[in-house]
């Protein structure tokens, strides 16, 4: 710093800053008229430098962000000049920018809301809705329960509806303990929260009073995990990579507990599993689809990308099903007029 | 730990005693011994919970831990996570939150200590920078979001390729065309900056008055204008204390996760802004960096936050995560270990 001073001086200073002052106050920023020929070299040059490096941008679901971020992986590695900016901030956000059009992809647990879409109607922002993977919402809870295999979906009302009464399993069910209830699940900015209350509720996003959220779906299992009479809600990849530290339970959908059916694989891709098993979605912004580069993450997710499905822990479309995804896009880019 | 110990009774010349029956002197040195023990109690205790932190994260870190972790991207296999790009984000972050924070928030650490007259407006001002430096963080992360979020992308228009600078009407820069993000490296930084600047200020502050008031009225006696004084005395005497404040404060924007999500930085990033990957090619093609401020980016913090809640039946991601908290650790303490150096040599130069 003395150094500085010695240098410059006050003298130094005095001016630099004057002169700073000056240039300042004098600039302006001016458009430039229709491009010259030089100057025309210039601008397509800069348009070249940029095309180098397309960015596709994706918001949304954190439970599709993990199939997203497996399958970007593989995409990446494929069309190595193609960056994916991938955010999670949960469905109902990765909507809202879609709406506010600063995305190409959104990642969604749920089909889009009618609200949503004519939110997207009045933008001029058209969907291409891709169902890309199928998840299992599974009911679990503590390991020392052992009371309960299975649950039917009225009892799951009768716990989970707004205003519910309920305070321990034997106001659920005679026959059941008198343990407290304690509840555990997501918050109301999650989409398994939105499609949980929807199913067994009946209304979206109304549920009891007496549960603890948390955005976070560990924070869930170790609280069903360290109450007797825990129970909470998330989505099967949780489950299915926590198995150890929580009971499932078959869900029933009728009245029947004989009629139960265990989230597996197999009981979430055939529909068995009913009624808590869920497809995962990307809607594509339509324009978007004219940029190869997106076009290209869109097919590619509906093809190589299924691999990936599973090693995040859902389960993949099955072949038929995945052709008529594959020929929505398509007739999608078709209607596009690319 | 044992060094700590060995200064604290160092410090304390052994006392004795030969008034030999006197019971109330015992008791006395007795409290005192006592209160002695509660107050080293206190220190190791403090050391112990930091010992079990700092031990449960490297056992936990065993198993990513290794240098590719460092140069590799984000990945859902977490034997390939790395985390690059918030190490590249960081940097470019606090490369700009230092640029923003550090003349403003010591220019106004000098006006308001060497310059204001104490007025009922500086008081007011005095006041609310403590309160400042109270506000969570998250707060300073909304403000970013409607404030400095819009005005950045305002930029495109003028960044667009089409425009230029006129020069006092003497000449035209033209402007290069850039690609401005949402949620890019300049956003964070002015929302960085703002989070610590109310730090900035106040400890840059307490060290200019701990400058002797004699060296002032010295300089001033001696014929030196205001501006000499404070550029050629003041400020060299409490560079010492400055330098301290100002990189604890960037210690802190390193650590800082929530103001950086609230403004909507990446959370799976497989990119570097401007696509700087390594110090190689920052020298290679340096025109790149033009373009980091506007780019997209995330942040060690960020990245450590979404690894520590993915689910994982091995608990791989959170071998993932501690290896995160170590590289954060390694980096702030790079970063401690320079103020120190700084304040060391700072402190040596100075003569009166």
């Amino acid at each position: 710093m003395s150094v500085a001073s010695r240098v410059v001086g006050n003298w130094g200073s005095g001016v630099l800053l004057a002169f700073s002052a000056f240039l300042l106050a004098g600039c302006s920023v001016e458009s430039v008229d229709a491009p010259a020929a030089k100057t025309g070299g210039e601008a397509t040059g800069a348009v070249e430098a940029s095309a180098g490096e397309k960015r596709i941008q994706v918001d949304g679901s954190s439970t599709v962000a993990k199939v997203a971020a497996a399958v970007q992986e593989s995409f990446t590695k494929k069309f190595a000049d193609t960056k994916v900016a991938l955010k999670v901030t949960g469905t109902g956000t990765g909507f809202k920018e879609m709406i506010a059009g600063r995305i190409d992809i959104a990642n969604a647990s749920r089909p889009v809301k009618d609200s949503e879409k004519a939110d997207c109607q009045q933008a001029g922002i058209e969907l291409v809705e891709l169902k890309i993977a199928l998840d299992g919402l599974t009911v679990c809870v503590n390991r020392e329960n052992d009371w309960l295999d299975t649950i039917t979906v009225a009892q799951l009302k009768k716990i989970w509806a707004p205003g519910s009464t309920v305070k321990t399993w034997k106001d659920v069910d005679p026959a059941w303990p008198d343990v407290p209830l304690s509840l555990f699940g997501p918050g109301e900015e999650s989409g398994t929260f939105d499609y949980f209350t929807e199913v067994i509720n009946g209304k979206e996003d109304e549920i009891t009073e007496n549960y603890s959220a948390s955005a976070d779906d560990n924070v869930t299992i170790t609280g069903i995990a360290g109450e007797k009479g825990g129970m909470g809600f998330f989505g099967c990849a949780y489950y299915f990579s926590n198995r150890d530290k929580v009971k499932v339970l078959k869900i029933s959908p009728t009245d029947s507990v004989a009629d139960g059916v265990e989230p597996t694989v197999e009981s979430v891709r055939s529909g068995a599993y009913k009624p808590l098993s869920r497809p995962l979605f990307i809607y594509v912004k339509k324009s978007s689809l004219a940029k190869p580069e997106v076009l290209d993450f869109a097919k590619y997710f509906l093809n190589e990308g299924q691999a990936q499905v599973e090693t995040v822990g859902y389960v993949p479309l099955e072949e038929a099903e995945l052709a008529t995804v594959n020929a929505a896009l398509e007739s999608a880019v078709s209607g596009a007029g690319k | 730990m044992s060094v700590a110990g060995g200064e604290l009774a160092g410090s304390i010349p052994p006392v004795s005693f030969t008034l030999g029956a006197d019971g109330q002197i015992r008791q006395r040195l007795r409290l005192s011994r006592g209160f002695m023990w509660l107050c080293r109690l206190a220190t190791y205790a403090s050391l112990l919970v930091l010992a079990v932190l700092l031990l449960s994260i490297v056992w936990n870190s065993v198993g990513r831990l290794r240098w590719d972790f460092l140069s590799s991207h984000y990945s859902m296999q977490p034997d390939r996570c790395g985390i690059l790009a918030g190490l590249w984000g960081t940097f470019w972050l606090v490369l700009l939150t230092a640029t923003f924070s550090i003349p403003v928030g010591v220019g106004s650490a000098v006006y308001l200590e060497e310059l204001a007259k104490d007025t009922w407006l500086m008081r007011v001002i005095r006041v609310n920078l403590s309160n400042l430096a109270g506000v969570p963080s998250i707060v300073y992360g909304i403000l970013g979001l409607t404030a400095f979020r819009p005005l950045v992308i305002q930029l495109q228009s003028v960044f667009d390729g089409r425009h230029a600078v006129n020069v006092l009407g003497l000449f035209r820069v033209r402007l290069l065309k850039l690609d401005i993000y949402d949620g890019s490296v300049l956003i964070g930084a002015m929302t960085m900056s703002l989070v610590i600047l109310p730090t900035v200020i106040i400890a840059s502050q307490e060290a200019l008055r701990a400058v002797p008031s004699t060296i002032r009225v010295a300089s001033l006696a001696l014929g030196a204008t205001r501006w000499q004084t404070i550029w050629r005395q003041v400020l060299p005497a409490s560079l010492p204390g400055i330098a301290t404040g100002v990189i604890l404060s960037i210690s802190r924007a390193m650590g800082e996760a929530a103001p950086l999500m609230m403004i909507g930085v990446l959370t799976v990033a497989s990119m570097c802004p401007g696509g700087i990957e390594s110090p190689g090619q920052l020298l290679s093609d340096p025109g790149r960096v033009l373009s980091v401020p506007f780019d997209q980016f995330t942040a060690m913090p960020v990245e450590i936050y979404d690894w520590s809640k993915q689910p994982d039946p091995q608990d791989r991601f959170t071998a993932v995560a501690a290896s995160g908290i170590l590289v954060l650790l390694a980096v702030l303490l790079t970063v401690n270990a320079a103020a120190m150096i700084v304040r060391y040599r700072a402190g040596r130069q100075l003569r009166w």
